[in-house]
């Protein structure tokens, strides 16, 4: 027995609420962080990842104050994405309570902006969000590249490369999302996280195209990956936390029960 | 009214700290602070800490804080967390080696050392990141109503070995079977996160709080 592999709930943050429909049952107001937080932290969630995407950045301090109110009642590590673009908007989150916070965007244009906030605030708290899409062609050697904005923008930047990098730069773990995975509900992207596994020696957590339990036990099993996130198959009620956390200690998974 | 002083000595996640310790202590005064007075005044110490070693023991001596929380730790209930235990020992080998409080002989260690007892094939991810088991492996009143084995919540790249077996209040395995919390006195130290450690962390903090010496 040992370090268990987590299971993350990706919440949407618009304006400090909870969208994307959050729908459980005894809620009463499905977008209110704290009771999806703690609703999460009940069934058993590892962690809780919060993604910012409000568009203007007037809003950070809406974001802060919803991280300072969960965290007044949720005790498990907390994770703020979207947005963080300075040493500032980290030290914000961090005195509101984050544990972690990721950063996507700002390391793809400032790299060393990952170097510097890792040598700042330890890399313990600095996770790099990497948006990672197929670009070979189906008959040669797999390829990712980084994608910006939502998976919309190439940038030439070699996915498996830039992870090296982002970890030489300070990353104390990755968040990866498959763009072609993201919201196909077709299961990770699970050579890519094995080519990552193979790369880095960082924790790393898969992300993009969940569906079922099953695609949640694959990337751990043949994806090598640390952690798992959703979001939409425990929002709508389909499964909770702890049907996950069964189906995948039946697996021979170890997780925390 | 109790008071519990939180060690500011701006490495980490002090807020957090501070927030769990006020939610299972709701009566008390808990003072975020680097005031040598706050913290010798106080009933009970918290020592926490993140980040490297080498920035930890240099804001405590920038700050005046090295001989109070050596002080804090011979005369009240003292609880240390992840570097807050760290720094509590002889040495560290983080950042080409670094001279701690030198409160217990041993030394802090990188996980990377572990790799040679592990399976062909197989490695360890640094940091450890997540949630795992502590087994105590001595009675104290800090682990009241927490079962043996319970899930903590983990970050580090570095664990302690003390010289002093006896110190050991819990242990776990990362590659290396390591002190995860160690015991001695009036001092508690342990190296994962209470307070983001959802209802077990809650109740080791708690225990804390009503801990009487």
């Amino acid at each position: 027995m040992g370090l268990a592999k987590r299971i993350i709930p990706c919440l949407d943050v618009d304006n400090g609420r909870v969208v994307k429909g959050v729908n459980f049952v005894g809620i009463r107001d499905a977008g209110d962080p704290v009771e999806i937080a703690a609703r999460y932290n009940r069934e058993g969630a590892d962690e809780i990842t919060f993604l910012d995407i409000t568009a203007s950045s007037d809003d950070r301090e809406t974001m802060a104050h919803m991280v300072e109110q969960v965290a007044s009642q949720v005790f498990i590590p907390l994770t703020v994405g979207g947005g963080i673009r300075k040493l500032d908007d980290i030290r914000r989150m961090l005195n509101a309570g984050a544990d972690k916070v990721s950063i996507n965007t700002a390391a793809v244009f400032n790299p060393d902006f990952v170097r510097e906030a890792s040598d700042y605030f330890g890399s313990q708290c600095i996770v790099v969000a990497i948006d990672a899409k197929r670009v070979n062609a189906p008959d040669e050697p797999l390829k990712w590249e980084i994608f910006t904005h939502g998976g919309r923008k190439g940038t030439g930047i070699d996915a498996l490369a830039w992870a090296e990098k982002m970890v030489e730069f300070g990353a104390g773990e990755l968040l990866v999302t498959s763009m072609d995975r993201d919201g196909t509900k077709s299961g990770f992207d699970l050579e890519l996280m094995q080519a990552l596994n193979e790369r880095v020696n960082v924790p790393l957590i898969a992300s993009g195209g969940v569906g079922s339990l099953q695609h949640l036990a694959d990337g751990i099993l043949t994806g090598k990956a640390d952690a798992v996130l959703a979001a939409s198959i425990f929002h709508f009620g389909q499964h909770t936390i702890g049907e996950a956390k069964a189906f995948m200690a039946e697996q021979g998974i170890e997780m925390r029960l | 009214m109790e008071r519990i002083a939180i060690i500011n000595y701006n490495m980490g996640n002090l807020h957090s700290v501070g927030r769990a310790v006020q939610h299972v202590a709701p009566m008390a005064q808990v003072d975020i602070t680097s005031d040598p007075k706050v913290i010798l005044n106080a009933d009970r110490v918290v020592f926490p800490g993140q980040g490297a070693a080498r920035d930890c023991m240099g804001e405590l001596y920038r700050l005046g804080l090295a001989e109070v929380v050596l002080e804090a730790a011979k005369t009240k209930p003292f609880l240390g967390i992840c570097m807050g235990m760290q720094v509590l020992m002889q040495h560290s080998d983080e950042n080409q080696g670094i001279h701690c409080l030198g409160l217990y002989p041993g030394q802090v260690k990188h996980f990377s050392g572990a790799h040679a007892n592990l399976p062909a094939g197989e490695r360890l991810k640094i940091p450890q990141m997540g949630w795992n088991q502590v087994w105590q492996v001595q009675a104290h009143p800090l682990w009241k109503g927490i079962e043996d084995g319970a899930r903590f919540y983990f970050v580090h790249s570095y664990y302690v070995a003390p010289e002093n077996a006896g110190l050991q209040a819990g242990v776990t395995d990362y590659g290396v079977h390591y002190t995860s919390a160690l015991a001695a006195d009036n001092v508690f130290a342990i190296q994962c996160h209470p307070e983001k450690s959802s209802r077990d962390g809650l109740r080791l903090l708690e225990n804390f709080a009503n801990w009487s010496i």
